[in-house]
């Protein structure tokens, strides 16, 4: 088995350390440990986090590998620093059934870059009224532990009280995309004073926290654990804070994409910008960022939603919503939570590894960096700074918004189990 | 002048008070016995409506014509554009044809923004309306007929409306019109009062150069201009207000309500009206009502914004003066 000693990184920010992985495990931590036949990675003002986890990614595989396949989201998710990604269920056809998780699970493993946990349909077909098999899809190959309907939000109380309790017989969770659809029709941006300027339909801060509210109720009712996905107003912050002050066993992620930009740049009609939640208010941006200091937001995960050209170089209304964000998040994340004194990169570890790991119960990721653990690392140079080239994106789709943008920070290695899946900046 | 015209908000206090002159002096033309003026002739204007809009593609084509431009007319329906052709491919199909200015209807907020700034084609871009964003030229003719009434053809020349009590009325949050007016009242220092059941006053109005009120009684006697707008049946189905009838209760211009009015003030609408909603015909058949004069004004406005844009440095008025030789 091939060893790798990485030299004096600062291991979750912390002081410079040697790290020596021997085959797919950490064989050691210290200082000064001897490189013997180790291939050396000279890591010098860098730091080493755990690999990253991203609890909500879109795949597109089966059915739009015209904007991302199994094989390029992760290449992605390498060079993002990521070793293991959640992918959602709106596939064509919805994973929403043991076969369709399992063959998006096999791809992952086949083409190595970074493991894919599938994220099972909580209704058939997204259509929110009718259960999938919930359990097949938990005990399939793929073990699915997160449920979601992402794209849709489960509005039917009855049918997420019974998805929260159900779940509960495997240690499973729902992930719900907060978005009530009656409040929304029609939505283009967030609605409020540059929607009335824009004319442009209004997507209202309160369809997104009715909701929140709602299954933050429901799962304590019925004593379940509930995640939201892409949290992405202050109202919304208050509530889970609210919830969590309860004892309710409540999870939140948000956007790198919600933590740095704001509704006014809807004022271009670039679709670039246009994503679902969708950008809020310079208030909301920054209740964001505290939350995610705080803790009452548990992680950042990226919604990575790739679309192709063709669907974002047209009118605003006629665009597809969604962001790519494998490729950018730890710079995004660097910009406005590390630089900004907000967190440090023993908080970025939890809130990018540790916790989203913990929630999707991610076996093998999220762990420490010490011996015996599985070698999936991140190696960062948070002194780089360069402008956003899509061009250079291993992601199939190019809808960054962040084009030609200054971001500090650089993922230089990813590794996964011990092997380089991203070395010196290039992928293996 | 700006290369485009996509927002009434762009415009300037001068841009805008050199168009409605302008204007005039293109009205003049209306009144000769050959209507036609040389300055576009060779250029090349496409119409172009994504929309059903009969009206303000004929107040285009007219004025296009007027100033002897060609004309290309295109309706998206029966098109390519009903295949599945991008707004990209539509409008570099056409500009391959030698378009020098595209007047573009568009039911998607911002499509004549991105048309104009994306990259996709050099014509200069004049928006005829799109989604409920903007529909600059209908401000500017709507301005246009206010000055007129309000300080008189010829002593308006080189006037804004400084001052004038400008109220509009009706469906503010899907209004494209309310909001091109709103802009440019401002912009000309009137002081505009929107009026609407709350349903239909967008959130984030509190912004926005203007004052707002849910009662129109109490508004009426303090206004120069009352601006009715069109408010559609569906609106109701949609929960904006109960019925037909209580809307035109509380929110419709009848002669009663016309009487609370200064003597002075005007009625108007952008048109098409919906006679027995927001308007009886006893205010839209009376003499205070300018609604067929904007139609004519349309005209002289939007040949105004073509000349601007489109032709050059001499002055509309020299070549009027030519003519008349």
């Amino acid at each position: 088995m091939s060893k790798i000693l990485i030299r004096g990184a600062r291991v979750l920010g912390g002081e410079a350390q040697d790290v020596l992985i021997d085959g797919e495990t950490i064989a050691g931590v210290g200082t000064d440990l001897p490189a013997g036949d180790a291939t050396v990675v000279e890591a010098e003002g860098r730091i080493l986090l755990p690999g990253l986890v991203d609890l909500h990614t879109h795949l597109r595989e089966p059915g739009r590998e015209d904007s991302e396949t199994v094989l390029t989201g992760t290449r992605a998710a390498a060079s993002g620093g990521f070793t293991a990604v959640f992918a959602m269920a709106n596939t064509f056809p919805v994973a929403d059934t043991a076969g369709v998780v399992e063959q998006v699970y096999r791809l992952g493993q086949e083409h190595g870059y970074c493991d894919v946990q599938p994220i099972g349909a909580v209704t058939v077909g997204l259509e929110g009224r009718k259960l999938a098999e919930l359990g097949a899809m938990h005990e399939s190959a793929a073990g699915v532990t997160v449920f979601s309907d992402d794209g849709k939000c489960v509005d039917d109380a009855v049918i997420m009280r019974r998805a929260l309790e159900y779940v509960k017989a495997f240690g499973g969770v729902v992930a719900q995309h907060a978005q009530e659809p009656r409040l929304t029709e029609g939505a283009q941006m967030n609605e409020g004073v540059v929607s009335a300027e824009l004319g442009l339909g209004g997507w209202p801060a309160v369809a997104e926290e009715s909701i929140i509210a709602r299954d933050v109720l429901l799962a304590e009712h019925v004593g379940s654990r509930v995640h939201i996905c892409h949290l992405s107003t202050a109202g919304s912050v208050e509530i889970v804070r609210w919830a969590k002050s309860r004892g309710i066993d409540v999870t939140a992620e948000v956007t790198p994409h919600h933590l740095l930009l704001t509704d006014e740049l809807v004022r271009s009609y670039n679709p670039v910008y246009k994503v679902n939640p969708p950008l809020r208010t310079e208030r909301d941006v920054m209740a964001l960022r505290e939350a995610l200091a705080d803790g009452t937001i548990d992680i950042v995960a990226t919604d990575h939603a790739p679309h192709p050209h063709e669907d974002k170089d047209c009118e605003w209304a006629a665009a597809a919503m969604g962001m790519v964000g494998l490729e950018t998040a730890l710079s995004v994340v660097q910009h406005t939570m590390v630089d900004t004194g907000l967190l440090d990169w023993a908080g970025v570890a939890d809130r990018m590894s540790f916790a989203p790991a913990r929630i999707g119960r991610a076996t093998g990721h999220g762990r420490p960096v010490s011996a015996g653990e599985p070698a999936n690392l991140t190696l960062v140079d948070p002194a780089y700074r360069g402008a956003v080239d899509p061009a250079g994106f291993a992601s199939r789709s190019r809808n960054t918004p962040y084009e030609g943008r200054e971001l500090p920070g650089r993922v230089t290695h990813t590794f996964l189990r011990g092997r380089a899946t991203l070395m010196d900046g290039k992928l293996a | 002048m700006m290369r485009h015209l996509i927002s009434a908000a762009d415009l300037t206090r001068d841009d805008a008070v050199l168009i409605l002159d302008t204007a005039e002096e293109m009205a003049r033309v209306a009144d000769r016995p050959i209507k036609k003026l040389p300055t576009l002739r060779g250029r090349t204007v496409v119409n172009l409506f994504f929309e059903d809009s009969t009206r303000t593609r004929i107040s285009f084509e007219a004025a296009e014509k007027r100033l002897s431009a060609d004309v290309i007319n295109f309706s998206a329906k029966g098109s390519s554009v009903s295949k599945g052709e991008s707004l990209k491919d539509t409008a570099q199909t056409l500009e391959a044809m030698g378009v020098d200015a595209v007047v573009i209807r568009h039911g998607a907020s911002g499509a004549p923004y991105r048309l104009a700034t994306s990259g996709w084609i050099d014509a200069v871009v004049i928006n005829a309306g799109d989604g409920t964003h903007q529909h600059p030229t209908q401000a500017l003719l709507d301005a246009f007929t206010m000055r007129r009434r309000l300080v008189g053809r010829d002593a308006g020349l080189g006037q804004d409306l400084a001052g004038k009590r400008i109220t509009i009325v009706g469906d503010v949050l899907h209004s494209r019109v309310a909001r091109s007016n709103v802009d440019l009242l401002h912009t000309l220092g009137a002081e505009v009062t929107l009026v609407a059941p709350p349903t239909l006053v967008p959130v984030g109005v509190g912004n926005w150069p203007c004052e707002v009120s849910y009662d129109l009684d109490s508004t009426l006697p303090k206004s120069d201009a009352v601006m009715m707008l069109r408010v559609q049946r569906e609106r109701m189905n949609a929960a904006f207000f109960p019925t037909e009838r209580e809307y035109s209760r509380r929110y419709g211009l009848d002669g009663d309500r016309m009487a609370k009015m200064p003597e002075h003030a005007v009625v108007m609408h952008p048109g098409p009206m919906v006679r027995g909603m927001e308007i009886t015909a006893e205010v839209a058949d009376s003499g205070r009502c300018t609604v067929v004069e904007q139609v004519a004004n349309g005209v002289s406005i939007r040949m105004a914004v073509l000349y601007l844009l489109l032709g050059g440095n001499e002055s509309a008025v020299a070549h009027t003066r030519t003519e008349e030789k």
